[in-house]
């Protein structure tokens, strides 16, 4: 911002920029969220969050498999044998069988069609600290990375804040379902070389988020020779690979691609994450997988910055190995998902919203549009202040993922149980004018104990681990200020 | 077009070579009581394994924290989504209670000021992300832990500018050598943000006195620098002379709420006092706001596992537990100091008095052929493959004398030291041997021998540097 205070000048500028991006202007929604979260008992008319792209579907099936499974654990009787082995080991290759565990849920996720070299895989603080990781070793400060919008809104910390990279637009519309065009990607690296800035490569999120899209076998062909002729590397975040909740289309990964055709592999990187697939952000549990050797040497050693707990590796490491419980798993998660999916977009079609076709991740791409007084930034986010403020949902306004074209915004359904989505879908109806809000009488509704509350619930459980004033003292993000489900 | 950034090309993650090579030999010829009793001894990794029994024990006590069950209900789903960097409220409050006991309770810490990092690497890191801008410099007494090389330099961009300290005074910081370095580092135009010191100290193994920490505070104070203080091993004094936190030592000068306070900033971990290095559980501690906000969001790229945090809030909520694990802990490490102390001094070698960490700095000036580091080199290539111990050679911590070396002691079972000391005794006995026939035969020739490739070769398969 410029201002010589002396803390300015004590501290470094990336202690005082504001390229973490977290003062910007739609922090507002979290605010209004944060001030008046939705409980079903205590606060029914509170704001729900449909902003965090979090995972909470099939808990159960992982609590199951924890029960069953002691020794997974390192404070059971039957795992504290392994207790100081673990608690030593810090060692930044990892655990070898969390390493083969996870190469091995990575191929059962792309459904075996492609195999994964344990020795490749390097551990990153979740998908945010490998999404870092990796951009520190393939780009310098001042270097560029094309990356397609509308984007994950913490790109722009993850890949530029520390590492000095700067990121530069593929531009995507709705004229044709937003799909990535050569037109667009030349126009972006153009656009860079114009500015005398070195692009060193290109990321993406397949499955999109926010579009929860998947890219084809073409369009996959097509990144993967563009970045082959320029030069420059390819970076697949796909930590929403086991979200793909339908057969068709199929979720295809670069790994597979590359065994179709000719490409310089030392281009090519994967990020990945348990924190989508399996709802686990909290363990922190990111990966980032090179076919580059001197990539992951050099990734190694850095991961040293945010290796993952070795309880956490321990616990995974069995319950990732477990081939039936994984097979049970990402079936019933796929179905979950799907049958959310539908009953939500199945009720905004019935108001006349539609959304993006998607067939992944934990959201969707609602087309309000045609709600906007006009077609600019600002009318989009009036309307997103009368949807949190009135409606009293929070949703992710399309500017945030910087979409070129107003009116779209990412809604998550995941988050929540069943009757939360039904009251939640019942508000955005009401948006759409077509008929009466009805009051739901959530006094009478039988709340069952092992009800999914959604997040604000359990800032009014006591028993939470959470105390009520959890967040932020400080930060204008209160809560769950990781910005990867924050958006 | 090079492919890769400059910080992946260039080595400068400063992975000091014979520190790996140690670890690599280590690795092929590890040794097993059983398996491998002429094996190579580890001791150049300063882990604390003495008192897991104790931890173990704990967890035997209270397995419902295995299950995630409080209070009757599950508490699984709300750990597996909690990702909020200002960390688990129960854990930072049990932290800073622990932290505060530590240090016998003269200072107290506020949760709100501490933020939660992937270890203490992780934690360096950051701090130096906050307050040096690339090319900028911190001053650090030598001889220093090797890792800071990377931690603190790799990817930041800053630069270190070491503060020479001398066995002629016990290695300790003088106000001369303060400005030296400050000096030094102008006529290298850096611009100097601040000191590092790591108290106690690794090497060393002992606790700052009172008068270095007022030398460094005015100095800080005298040219508007920042001081961190990486208090890792704290928890693990054991000796008479108590530890004296930078916090304490400014507050005795009633320098709370001035300038200076905002620029004293601590770095803490769970890895050496508990044992706990897999566990990934770091912290920095700073009075300074802007600091602590910009730190706490920095800690996104590497926050600490919920299940861990989980786990370990509940472990050292058991104040009861923790007081006597601390106490047991440090009687181990005293008995093993002392018996490592005292294996060394029955050949005549001796060691720097020290009251902390979980190693000795050892000096084997007499032993080498030469006062130079290539014969610091050669030694600690013959006391690997002769007396099958690896060992920390002092030029790995960038001391400025020859003939200094870090031997860890906590890392192994009592028999496995007692087996050590005799290995070294048998190689000084032969060193001994073999210099008075020497001398019978000739006078010494100081001849600069060239290192052997095999020394300076980076290692493929390093795990990664400890402390």
């Amino acid at each position: 911002m410029g201002f010589s205070s002396p803390n300015s000048q004590l501290l470094s500028k990336i202690a005082t920029n504001e390229l973490h991006g977290e003062n910007s202007p739609y922090f507002h929604g979290w605010k209004a969220y944060d001030n008046d979260p939705f409980h079903p008992i205590q606060n029914p008319n509170g704001v729900i969050q449909m902003g965090l792209a979090e995972n909470m579907l099939s808990f159960d099936l992982i609590e199951d498999w924890i029960k069953k499974n002691p020794r997974a654990s390192i404070c059971t009787s039957e795992g504290l044998n392994k207790f100081r082995d673990i608690a030593i080991f810090q060692d930044y290759h990892g655990l070898s069988e969390f390493r083969n565990a996870v190469a091995k849920f990575m191929g059962r996720v792309r459904g075996d069609r492609v195999k994964f070299d344990p020795a490749r895989i390097v551990m990153g603080g979740g998908a945010t600290g490998a999404n870092e990781l990796i951009t520190f070793c393939l780009a310098d400060p001042g270097d560029a990375f094309l990356v397609p919008s509308p984007y994950y809104p913490a790109f722009g910390r993850d890949l530029r804040w520390r590492t000095g990279v700067q990121l530069f637009p593929v531009m995507c519309n709705s004229k044709n379902d937003f799909q990535i065009t050569v037109e667009a990607l030349e126009e972006a690296y153009e656009k860079a070389k114009q500015s005398n800035i070195k692009v060193k490569g290109l990321i993406i999120a397949n499955p999109s988020n926010p579009l929860g899209t998947v890219l084809d076998r073409e369009a996959l062909k097509t990144l993967v020779s563009f970045i082959n002729e320029k030069n420059i590397h390819l970076v697949c975040d796909e930590i929403y690979a086991a979200t793909v909740f339908s057969a068709a289309p199929n979720f295809i990964s670069v790994a597979e691609i590359i065994q179709e055709m000719d490409c310089n592999r030392d281009l090519i990187h994967i990020v990945y994450s348990m924190s989508k697939d399996m709802g686990l952000p909290g363990f922190r549990v990111g990966i980032v997988y090179s076919y580059n050797d001197a990539v992951v040497n050099c990734g190694r050693k850095m991961s040293s910055f945010g290796l993952v707990s070795s309880q956490t590796q321990h616990l995974l490491a069995s319950m990732l190995d477990d081939e039936e419980f994984v097979e049970m798993f990402l079936r019933e998660s796929a179905k979950r998902l799907s049958d959310r999916h539908k009953f939500f977009t199945m009720g905004l079609e019935q108001v006349g919203i539609s959304c993006l076709k998607s067939n992944a991740g934990l959201f969707v791409w609602m087309d309000l549009r045609s709600m906007l007084i006009e077609q600019t930034v600002e009318a989009e986010l009036e309307l997103w202040k009368i949807i949190i403020n009135q409606v009293k949902l929070n949703v992710s306004p399309g500017s945030s993922f910087q979409c070129v074209e107003p009116g779209w915004f990412r809604v998550c359904f995941a988050n929540m149980d069943d009757a939360t989505v039904e009251i939640a879908l019942k508000r955005i109806q009401m948006l759409a004018g077509q008929g009466k809000e009805k009051e739901v009488a959530v006094k009478n509704k039988p709340w069952r104990k092992n009800l999914r509350l959604s997040f604000p619930a359990r800032i009014y459980d006591e028993s939470s681990v959470m105390s009520p004033r959890l967040m932020s003292p400080h930060s204008p993000i209160p809560h769950s200020p990781l910005v990867r489900a924050r958006t | 077009m090079n492919m890769l950034s400059k910080k992946a090309r260039c080595d400068a993650d400063g992975q000091d070579s014979s520190f790996f090579v140690g670890l690599q030999e280590y690795e092929k010829n590890p040794y097993d009581v059983v398996r491998n009793p002429s094996g190579i001894i580890q001791m150049g990794l300063a882990e604390n394994q003495l008192s897991f029994d104790l931890l173990e024990s704990w967890l035997a006590r209270n397995s419902d924290v295995a299950t995630f069950e409080k209070n009757g209900g599950s508490t699984f789903r709300e750990l597996a989504l909690f990702q909020d960097y200002h960390g688990l409220p129960a854990f930072k409050k049990v932290l800073v209670d622990f932290m505060a006991k530590i240090r016998r309770n003269k200072v107290s810490f506020h949760p709100n000021k501490l933020v939660l990092t992937a270890g203490a690497t992780s934690a360096n890191e950051t701090l130096m992300f906050c307050l040096a801008n690339p090319g900028e410099a911190f001053l650090i007494p030598t001889p220093y832990y090797p890792g800071f090389d990377r931690d603190l330099k790799w990817r930041t961009g800053v630069e270190l500018v070491p503060i020479h300290c001398s066995s002629l005074n016990k290695f300790r910081i003088t106000e001369s050598a303060l400005q030296e370095a400050y000096q030094q580092a102008q006529k290298l135009n850096l611009r100097v943000k601040g000191i590092l010191i790591t108290n106690p100290s690794n090497p060393l193994g002992a606790t700052m006195t009172r008068l270095e920490l007022n030398h460094l505070i005015t100095f800080a104070m005298d040219k508007n620098l920042h001081i961190v203080s990486d208090e890792i091993y704290s928890g693990t004094v054991f000796g008479s002379s108590s530890f004296i936190s930078i916090i304490e030592a400014a507050r005795e000068r009633n320098l709370e709420n001035t300038d200076i306070w905002s620029r004293i900033h601590i770095v803490y971990s769970l890895s050496k006092d508990l044992g706990l290095p897999g566990f990934r559980v770091g912290m920095i501690y700073s009075d300074n706001e802007t600091v602590t906000s910009a730190a706490t969001k920095m800690s996104s790229f590497g926050l600490v596992s919920s299940q861990t945090q989980y786990l370990l809030s509940n472990l050292l909520g058991d104040k009861k537990f923790m007081k006597s694990y601390m106490k047991e802990n440090r009687k181990r490490l005293k008995k093993r100091h002392e018996m490592l102390v005292s294996g060394l001094g029955n050949m005549g070698i001796r060691c720097l008095k020290s009251n902390a960490g979980l190693f000795c700095w050892v000096d084997m000036r007499h032993l080498l052929s030469s006062n130079t580091f290539e014969a610091e080199m050669e030694l600690w290539k013959k006391i690997l493959s002769e007396a099958s111990l690896n060992i920390s050679p002092g030029s790995s911590c960038h001391c400025t004398e020859p003939g200094w070396f870090r031997v860890c002691f906590a890392n192994m079972k009592k028999e496995t030291l007692k087996l050590s000391i005799q290995r070294m005794k048998t190689f000084v006995d032969s060193i001994n041997d073999e210099n008075s026939e020497n001398q019978q035969l000739s006078f010494c020739i100081t001849k600069r021998r060239s290192l052997t490739k095999w020394v300076f070769q980076l290692s493929l398969y390093d795990r990664g540097p400890d402390r």
